[in-house]
Parts: structure tokens; sequence; C-alpha cells
């Protein structure tokens, strides 16, 4: 044996490989994340629990703990009732309205068209543009004056002026109108997670159940759509979370009106805690999101852990 | 259970033809498979029978009647695929159920059809699991199951086995077979192993660039190739193909190549062959080398039967007198096409 070269003893470092170790760079990775989970949301979701059980106005900043009493507040008061019902059909109706133009466009977008590249980068736009921006427009198409929604109609002569419905001043329609806007702000997400989804079904189980004799209808509804159902799922569940706690479409088309039927309960919980300087009664509103998002969510996930295949 | 019959069928993707005018009988009953190298179009061909592609020109007859415009479902013709294909999230069960289900059969009728079928191949116990927790035989006699049990008109075979170990190959190979002989089902196998061409065809169609070389029991297909690409495909290792008078070519099995203190008789053909290598396969020995006055692209090839070949008495580097029976010499013309048919 010829020694290559002498071995030269370094002065060992204790910290040298510290960062070979998984546990250390693992923590030093995670940390930034969990930093932001703890001071962002974990902070002031402690505060408002906090401020629910207090007595805590801008008017008189003491903290008095005076228990479940402001739930018990917001639970008497008709209007936050109607606040929460609200707020169920909002989330829903904009999430059903989402998942059916997410499934067409899916399925439309998966055919080769010339364009198509173009026509799927533009279909992320109600998604990326500023919903202060998009809301706006739409507010405009909803006006009771200048709504190019009514004016089309009035040409096209399914409606008379006399007729034409005063969208954002119609409890109803108003109420449809906020919903029509989230679900136009939703779909393209949707569009993606169906895209993702059946893009990743093998071509042979989609030939085998052709050839096994099944149609267009049968494809998507026995094939299709239970093999996405784990993912469609994870997306409807970001979908709810965010438009139940959501508050800008309303806040910025229709101010929770008319006579709050369009509240939902982000704006109920802004108007009352900010707004009006009421924090204590504000932070309750807000809390009550939790035990339902809670519900929503567990079941949703037991529900995809059991479809996993 | 009917015949399939394609008539100069065509499929185009844009110019490049896949399917390059391609016609073939195959009768009631028979086991037809399509040989090929991988990219020849024998799995569009398979794909236009079922009428998952739909062909550039040609007709298509399932029993007579003319399937060009008719959809898959209508067809009546079952297929396997390569990867199985199964519902993953259906029971083995609704996997076996669901082209019964699509043809509205009531509910008793398809509970009787998949205990029949899945005792048939042995998986009824499994009925109630999903396809992930199957093993690799298990899903595929699951998917032979799901495509015979609507009695189909044809059934169509994609490469079935090239999912499974060499072992299980073997034992599936005889199970198909067995099975295809016992039930009569038209059957047409797409597969490029030529082992599983010559065991379980019938009749072999061998195909490249998209058009049909030869059409013949594995038998002719071995001994009376058609021409120089059927001659090398087929056969492991493959025909000696050596250039002879002048731009046509002669061929060879390698088995038939022997030293010539085996021949007898004199309806032989002597060579003057240098062995350079040579390889030990226990039931055989297989030499390579070089043949004198003869040229050839590939390395000369011969099969010798071990009682015979002691290590001594074939040695590397010498040249050795070698001789084929002319009943086994195969000529082929400068296109390569076979020239002394008989």
């Amino acid at each position: 044996m010829v020694a290559i070269a002498d071995s030269v003893p370094k002065p060992a470092s204790r910290f040298r490989f510290i960062f070979d170790r998984r546990g250390v760079l693992g923590s030093f990775m995670v940390a930034p994340a969990i930093l932001y989970v703890l001071l962002l949301v974990g902070v002031p979701f402690l505060m408002a629990v906090y401020y629910s059980v207090s007595a805590y106005t801008i008017y008189d900043p003491s903290w008095s703990f005076v228990g479940l009493s402001n739930f018990q507040d917001i639970l008497d008061d008709p209007s936050f009732r109607q606040t929460l019902y609200n707020t169920f059909i909002f989330t829903f109706g904009s999430q059903i309205l989402g998942l059916i133009l997410g499934k067409f466009g899916a399925l439309l977008l998966l055919r080769p068209f010339p364009g198509r590249k173009l026509v799927r980068a533009l279909i992320i736009l109600p998604w990326v543009v500023p919903v202060a921006l998009a809301t706006v427009a739409w507010q405009w198409m909803f006006d009771s004056l200048y709504s190019v929604i009514n004016w089309t109609m009035i040409a096209l002569g399914f409606i008379t002026r006399d007729e034409a419905p005063n969208w954002l001043g119609t409890p109803e329609l108003a109420m449809l109108s906020v919903i029509v806007v989230n679900a136009w702000r939703f779909f393209p997400f949707a569009i993606v997670i169906f895209l993702a989804g059946i893009t990743a079904i093998p071509q042979d189980i989609l030939d085998a159940a052709t050839v096994d004799g099944a149609g267009f209808w049968r494809r998507n509804y026995q094939i299709i759509l239970p093999m996405i159902l784990p993912i469609m799922a994870v997306g409807l569940i970001f979908g709810i979370v965010f438009t139940f706690t959501d508050l800008s479409i309303v806040f910025l088309m229709t101010q929770g009106g008319p006579i709050g039927a369009t509240s939902v309960l982000g704006f109920a919980g802004f108007q009352t805690g900010i707004v009006s300087g009421d924090v204590a009664h504000g932070a309750a509103i807000s809390v009550f999101m939790l035990p339902v998002l809670l519900i929503v969510v567990v079941a949703m996930l037991r529900f995809i852990r059991r479809r996993e295949i | 259970m009917s015949a399939v019959l394609a008539r100069d069928i065509v499929k185009k993707f844009g110019e490049v033809p896949a399917v390059n005018g391609i016609s073939l009988t195959v009768p009631d009953g028979e086991f037809m498979v399509l040989l090929g190298p991988s990219g020849c179009g024998k799995t569009t061909f398979l794909r236009i029978i079922c009428g998952l592609e739909k062909q550039t020109s040609g007709d298509l007859l399932i029993g007579g009647d003319i399937v060009n415009d008719i959809p898959p479902r209508a067809r009546g013709v079952a297929m396997m695929f390569q990867s199985y294909g199964l519902y993953p999230h259906f029971t083995v069960r609704n996997n076996i159920a669901f082209p019964l289900r699509t043809q509205r059969v009531p509910r008793d009728e398809i509970e009787k059809k998949v205990q029949w079928a899945s005792q048939l191949l042995g998986i009824d116990h499994l009925l109630d699991r999903r396809p992930r927790q199957l093993s690799g035989g298990e899903r595929q006699r699951v998917a032979l199951a799901r495509a015979l049990v609507r009695e189909p008109t044809a059934l169509l075979l994609d490469e079935p086995l090239s999912n499974l170990d060499a072992k299980l190959r073997t034992s599936a190979r005889q199970e198909i077979r067995n099975f295809q002989q016992r039930v009569g089902l038209t059957t047409i196998y797409v597969t490029h192993d030529q082992v599983e061409a010559m065991g379980m065809g019938d009749r072999i169609a061998v195909i490249d660039h998209g058009q049909i070389r030869q059409v013949g029991t594995p038998i002719e297909i071995y001994n009376d190739p058609a021409d120089l690409f059927v001659a090398t495909f087929v056969g492991s290792p493959p025909m000696n193909i050596v250039t002879h008078n002048g731009g046509g070519y002669l061929g060879f099995r390698p088995e038939n190549f022997l030293p010539k203190d085996m021949m007898n008789g004199d309806g032989f053909t002597e060579f003057s062959f240098r062995v350079d290598r040579s390889e030990y396969l226990g039931s055989e020995r297989i030499v390579y080398g070089v043949m004198d006055g003869f040229e050839s692209k590939q390395p000369i090839t011969a099969k010798l039967p071990p009682a015979h070949v002691a290590e001594e008495s074939i040695r590397p580097g010498e040249w050795h007198p070698f001789g084929v029976k002319n009943s086994a010499l195969r000529e082929f013309d400068k296109d390569g096409k076979r020239a002394n048919r008989h």
C-alpha cells in the first residue's frame, strides 16, 4: 500500500455537519411557515377568541370577562340569523355554480382546438384580476340604470324597459348577483382542479369504459367523476373555506344590502367589530364561523380518506 | 362469436400512415396473433377493430356486417388492455359487471354472469376486493373476466402479458389459450413477443410499418418466411442472411447450420465457417462466426445440440467445414422477397 496523502487530523467542529442532520435541517426549513401561521393566523385567532368573551369596545377598551353572553346576544339578533343563512346560501350557491362551470370548462378545454393554449391562459383571468377591479366592472353590469345585461335583454326583445330587473336592489336578485360574481371568480380554479384530475386518469381506463359500452354520460358520471372525487373535494374545501370567510365581493358590491339580504358573516363581523367599534360582538360573529367550518372540513376530509383509491 | 374481416384499412395521423392498407380475415373462433415490432401499427389496427379509432379508409366487417360507422359500444367486441384498464373505484364484482350494466342487463342476470365468469377464471373469492388489492396475475384475470362476461363477438387483447413477470407469463399464456379454445372465441392478440406469437396463435400476421408482411400458421411463418423482415424478426437467434448471387440473399436457420460430419446423404451445401465466439446455454450451444466467401451484416450463428458439440471439437479461431441441407436453404431476391417458394 502506498499512502496517497497523509491524513491531517482536522479540528472537529461540533457544528460543521449540523445541516446534514435531517432533524435540524428540516426544522430550519419549516420554521418560516410555522412562524407565519403562528404569528399571522394563530395570534389573531386567539385575540378574536379573547375579545369574543369580553365587553371590549373601542369606546370602552377595558377588558371584562362576560362569558358567552356576546354569543347569546348575536344569536338573539334576527339580522345575525339572516346573515348566517345568507352565508350558507352564498357559499354553497357559488360553489355549486362554480363547480358546474368548472366541469364544463374542463371538458371543453380537454379537446384540442386551435387557440386552446391561449384560451387556457385567458380563462384564468377572473381568478387573477384584483377582486376590487372585477367587482366594479360587475357592479356596472348590474347597475339599475346602465346594466348591460338589461340592455341586451331589452335589445333582444325578452323584456321591456319597465320590466328590467333591479339586480342589486331586490333581495333575491342581489343574492343571485353576488353568487354569480363569486362563482365567476371561483370557476377558473375549479377548471384547473378538474383538468388536473381528468388528465391524471389513465387513457386505458377511459378506453376500457368506451369498449365496455359506456357512452359519454356514463363515462363521465360512473368513471371520471368518482375517480376525481378526492381531488375535487380538496378543491371544494378550499372554495368553501375561502367563500365562507370572504367579505370582499359583498363589501364592494352591495354593502350587505338591500336591507341585509346579502350580508355574510365576514362582512357582518367587519361592520360590527371595526366600523361600529363593537369589537366584542364583532369577534363573536367571526369566531362563530369556526365550528361551522370545522364540521364541514372534518366531514369532507373523512369522506376523502374513505374514497381514496 | 363472429368472423372479423378487414379490407384495405388505412389510418393516417396527419400525413403519417400508422396502418397502411391492412387486409385480414379472421375466421370465427380463430386465435389470430398480430406480431410486429413496437410502432408498427398493430395496436392502432386493434383500436380500429374495436372502434376506439376510426380508419381513414377501408372497410371493417364483424360477423358479416360493415361496422365502419358503428360506435364501440354497439360492436359487441371486448378488449383487454396492456395495463388492464380496471376501474380502481369499483370492486372486482362491479368491474366485471360494468359491461353488463351498460347493456341494461337485469340485476339477477348480472349476478349470475359475474359468478360464471369469475368461477371460470378462478377469481370468485376476490369479488369484493378492489383492483389495487390484487396481484398482477389476479388483475389480468379480472380484466379477462370483464372482457368475457358479456359474451363478445370477438376478443381483442393488446399485449396482455407484458405486465407480468416471466414465470407468470408462461402460465398465463397457457391459460388464455386453453380458455379461448374452450369458449371458441374469435380472438385477436397483439404482441411484439415472438415466443407468445408462435406458442399461442392458430395463425400469425407479421406486421411492419403498417403493412402485413405475411399471414400464416406458426410453422409457415417460421419455415417459409415471405421476406427478409419476417425471416429475421421471427426466430431466436434469427435466420442467418448472407448476400448471394450478386444482389440476392440466402437464408438459413441457425439450427440447420451444422458441422459437416452431422450431415448425412448428399443433399446439402457445404460452407467454411470460422467460429469467433461460443455461448453455452445448457440445452444447446450457440456459436458466432463468419463464413468464407459470403458477406453478412450480422455474425453468422449456429445452434448446436450439446451432445455433439464437445468443447474441443469446435474451437474458436479455426475454420470448420459446416453444411446446410438444401431443403433448409431459403433464397430471397434483391428486394428481400422469397425467390424459391414451393
